[in-house]
């Protein structure tokens, strides 16, 4: 067996993607954005409700997916909880570094730690969009004015 | 069942395994298992080295120069035309139309023949079985004219439903664009019969090629159709190329789609006078050395005995299909009789692009996606497929790996 699949479709990933956590629709959603890849059609709802101080309440999300992408989305709703919009930022370009196999400096150790299962993205390039479309919709979905992810879309800062 | 196994023996398939040099490399370390065709086949070394050789001795613009090779490059380039117009059976060869692929040569039509033609109402006739590229010409003028798609839908099995199509045609229709071969369900379309039931309303019709050029012989003066789109990179030849039939006498109405050079016949300041088919839509410095290479590649099949090459891609997809159904959790999408040797399947529980990846590591290469053929996702409920497409490389090992990759698959995700 390829060491490599075992570690990109580790047991963690598998139960995230057949068992995905904070998986619905969230009636009290202050923002919310549809993310959609045109490569292979899949698409992802991120709705998420802001408290006064700018902190992620409550999160959820709905769609169809490859299982990177469900298990990406129902990890990252995990974290994000509870956080502030630069905490959020800050984890996810930590995400980002990680899964394109780059320095991930910016991930606390806690943070590393839990998203470890999926640096072995790094050595599969074709399928880092899966991973990274839930993120890029949480980033829309936060940002006014921004509420559809296109992962064929040009944008700079998505890649 | 051997994998060895060998029923035709007018096709030698290692010998035809020995003139693709890219079938004998490995990824990750294990032997390339090529079931992509379907996206792009690959290229047999008689096609590469020509392009090498002709680059290398004879090339330069054509229809220009009165030099040496200018004259040679010319001779090449409209030889080439013949030779396509050999291969598809037609009667003249400025009835060829070089383009850079079938998708142009769609758009060629859609802009130069039908939209002077379409007024607000008018209508197309397609199927749901249709490529984007067979689909989004006709949107373009759904959007700008106001003509009506109206779609076929397919039976359940993948097949077409002729009954349905000619219920379509109506007195507004003005075309009706239709896939001889669907990428992704395989199935064969009864061109000779839908340009039949077409002509008797008046109903011109265009054939997207793309596959079936590739896996069936073609006859278009046979078919009576009026518009036969191909592509190169599909017919184991280069990219950048690929051509469109149409009847003299539709090319002759048809205007002119891309503005330059070579298309004219005489530009001044004030007019420009176009010249005749195909120059008329050949605008710019054509894809020479790829039209040496299509028509290489097209010699190439044209030296097969294709009635066995195309027995030879039936046995791969019976084997192959007979061995799926060991898999209750695969469905497969399109059992059309008659079909081309294409598998589009899902596997329950496991989404495309993780089989898509884990099959790449064993050496296995498919597609997986919506193919480029939404609206026929729409049709069967998924969101995307995998897709194994058989050339005629292709070996029942391949099919053995196809089918060992899948259980690995169910191993690791099911």
């Amino acid at each position: 067996m390829d060491q490599s699949l075992r570690e990109l479709y580790q047991e963690v990933i598998l139960d995230h993607s057949r068992h995905p956590r904070h998986f619905g629709a969230l009636d009290n959603a202050t923002h919310k954005a549809d993310g959609y890849n045109p490569l292979c059609g899949d698409r992802v709802t991120i709705m998420l409700a802001l408290d006064a101080d700018g902190r992620v309440a409550d999160i959820k999300f709905q769609g169809k997916g490859c299982a990177i992408s469900q298990a990406s989305a129902s990890m990252m709703t995990e974290m994000l909880a509870g956080r502030t919009q630069a905490e959020a930022q800050k984890l996810m370009d930590g995400f980002l570094h990680l899964v394109k196999g780059e320095d991930a400096h910016d991930l606390s150790p806690d943070d590393r730690e839990y998203l470890d299962v999926m640096s072995g993205l790094s050595e599969f390039p074709m399928r880092v969009k899966c991973a990274t479309l839930a993120w890029h919709t949480f980033r829309n979905a936060v940002e006014e004015g921004k509420n559809a992810v296109d992962e064929g879309a040009t944008d700079e800062s998505a890649a | 069942m051997t994998a060895a196994a060998k029923i035709t023996p007018a096709f030698d398939v290692e010998k035809v395994r020995a003139d693709f040099p890219i079938l004998s490399r490995q990824v990750y370390g294990k032997p390339l298992v090529y079931l992509d065709s379907g996206a792009s086949a690959q290229k047999p070394r008689q096609v590469l080295d020509a392009m090498t050789r002709f680059a290398e001795t004879d090339y330069a613009n054509v229809h220009r120069g009165v030099h040496y090779l200018s004259a040679a490059a010319t001779d090449a380039y409209e030889a080439a035309r013949r030779t396509v117009q050999k291969f598809l059976h037609a009667a003249r060869e400025d009835e060829i139309v070089f383009t850079k692929g079938g998708t142009e040569a769609i758009n060629l039509v859609s802009y130069g023949f039908l939209a002077p033609r379409i007024q607000p109402g008018d209508e197309i006739v397609l199927s749901v079985m249709e490529h984007h590229s067979n689909i989004v010409p006709w949107h373009f003028l759904r959007e700008r004219q106001g003509a009506v798609l109206k779609w076929v839908d397919v039976r359940d099995d993948g097949s077409l439903d002729i009954e349905a199509l000619d219920a379509a045609i109506g007195p507004k229709t003005r075309l009706v664009a239709i896939t001889h071969m669907s990428n992704v369900l395989g199935t064969v379309t009864p061109l000779r019969e839908i340009v039949a039931r077409a002509h008797a309303k008046n109903v011109p019709v265009l054939a997207d090629g793309c596959q079936g050029a590739v896996h069936e012989i073609i006859d278009v003066q046979a078919l009576d159709i009026d518009f036969y789109a191909l592509t190169g990179h599909k017919i184991y030849g280069p990219t950048g190329i690929g051509a469109l039939y149409a009847k003299r006498t539709h090319l002759k109405a048809m205007r002119p789609f891309n503005g330059g050079g070579e298309m004219i016949r005489e530009v001044s300041q004030d007019i420009v006078t176009y010249a005749d088919p195909p120059a008329r839509f050949e605008a710019g410095t054509p894809p020479i050395i790829e039209s040496v290479g299509l028509a290489v590649a097209m010699d190439y099949l044209m030296a097969l005995d294709r009635a066995a090459v195309k027995a030879h891609e039936h046995d791969l997809l019976t084997y192959a299909r007979e061995r799926l159904r060991d898999f209750n959790w695969l469905r497969v999408i399109g059992d059309a009789p008659g079909k081309g040797a294409i598998i589009s399947f899902e596997a329950e529980g496991m989404h495309a692009h993780d089989l898509a990846t884990i099959l790449d590591r064993e050496g296995v290469a498919v597609r997986a996606g919506h193919h480029c053929a939404q609206p026929l996702m729409e049709r069967f409920g998924v969101a995307s497929t995998s897709r194994a497409s058989f050339g005629l490389y292709n070996t029942r090992a391949d099919a053995d790996a196809l089918v060992a990759g899948l259980s690995k698959a169910r191993e690791i995700l099911g």
